[in-house]
């Protein structure tokens, strides 16, 4: 109770604000922001790999429950800053299915690679999810609003991955985990299929 | 549980800005009051300010009685030196270069010495200072409408570091890193947006 209450006390004069703005504010800010926040949740093959990234820093406990989802969304947004600029990357299909099959295979397995080798094989797929991010931005969005929506939504998908990993602590969360591994790496084939089709 | 609040009221801050907007936003209530709104709607404002608050909470209470006096004196001068002088606005990868900068040291959870947090404060307040300057130059109202973000500016820092600073816990601290680095990532897609 006292959280709830302490949370909405903070909350309270930012939604007034924000109520403020609104009334003024353009139809391109409006849309940036939104559209940022919706981008990296629009896709199934973006929304798994990223909730895999959360499940295995589950898995693998500190420090990589909390440097895995820090890597991702900084590394992503060096792709995105890539894309946005028109840096061409070859396969970026490809790429975003096979982070997804790499990374449920990784929750399958219960893979405890090195801590570094972990945060280099997350940062190589976040470079593909940040260029395609970058390079689908709608025409007109704002860009300030789009990057603040699309990192926001980016770390709160991680965060769910954290929090739907937290299982793991119990013998049936860890075998519900593996099996969710494994349907993100299923799914990752059926990506990586349409990719070449 | 109090430290849970802080991750809430920074994604709150970021969200309940949508519009980046150049001159003031009309609150209806006066220009001290549409100062008072701008650093919470202007993103470009906003996203150092978050990111100084973190950055000298986590260097502790002394750092932190620095940056908020350092931030908030540098912004009132270059808003009083933009309104009077004519300079150029400060390029559009100054923001994100920043926020890069910013949320790369609140990720890393450095200790850095007080004159480099100090040094850091002076030169954010300094340019976007100016830039504030510049547009209220000639505005009605506009010493009180200066006056109403150095307010808010005040406010907001010494909440920010305040918070941040009477954090403990090594989980809490851990949270703080995490919101700096997704500035250091807001940064580096808004220097992607500055070189399109």
């Amino acid at each position: 109770m006292t959280f709830a209450r302490t949370t909405l006390r903070s909350l309270g004069p930012f939604w007034l604000a924000a109520g403020l703005v609104l009334a003024h504010a353009k139809g391109g800010e409006g849309v940036g922001f939104v559209s940022g926040l919706a981008h990296p949740v629009s896709g199934l093959d973006h929304v798994l790999a990223m909730i895999a990234v959360g499940l295995w820093g589950a898995q693998l406990r500190a420090p990589a429950v909390w440097l895995l989802p820090v890597t991702f969304p900084m590394v992503m947004a060096l792709g995105g800053m890539l894309g946005l600029m028109g840096v061409h990357l070859p396969g970026v299909e490809i790429g975003i299915a096979a982070s997804a099959i790499v990374l449920g295979l990784a929750v399958l397995l219960e893979a405890r690679p090195p801590l570094g080798v972990a945060a280099a094989l997350v940062g190589c797929f976040a470079v593909f999810h940040g260029h395609a991010h970058g390079t689908e931005l709608p025409p007109g969005a704002n860009g300030l609003l789009y990057s603040i929506g699309f990192v926001v939504s980016t770390g709160l998908l991680h965060g769910s991955g954290v929090a739907m990993g937290l299982v793991h602590r119990w013998p049936a969360g860890r075998s519900a985990l593996r099996v969710a591994g494994a349907c993100v790496a299923v799914a990752g084939v059926v990506f990586l299929w349409r990719a070449f089709a | 549980m109090r430290w849970s609040v802080l991750p809430v009221s920074v994604a709150a801050l970021l969200v309940a800005a949508p519009g980046a907007q150049a001159h003031l936003m009309n609150s209806g209530f006066g220009p001290f009051y549409d100062g008072l709104a701008h650093p919470f709607v202007v993103a470009e404002d906003l996203i150092p300010v978050v990111a100084l608050g973190l950055l000298a909470g986590l260097g502790g209470a002394r750092r932190g009685r620095w940056m908020l006096f350092g931030l908030t004196l540098s912004w009132a001068v270059g808003m009083a030196v933009g309104s009077v002088v004519l300079g150029p606005a400060a390029p559009d990868w100054w923001t994100g270069g920043g926020a890069i900068v910013l949320g790369a040291l609140v990720a890393a959870d450095r200790r850095l010495p007080l004159g480099v947090v100090a040094g850091l404060a002076a030169v954010v307040g300094g340019t976007h200072g100016f830039g504030n300057g510049r547009e209220l130059a000639g505005a009605t109202g506009g010493a009180l409408a200066m006056a109403g973000i150095v307010c808010a500016l005040f406010a907001l820092s010494s909440l920010l570091a305040g918070h941040v600073t009477s954090l403990k816990s090594s989980g809490a601290r851990l949270v703080v890193r995490v919101a700096g680095s997704w500035v250091a990532a807001i940064g580096l897609l808004m220097l992607g947006w500055a070189l399109r």
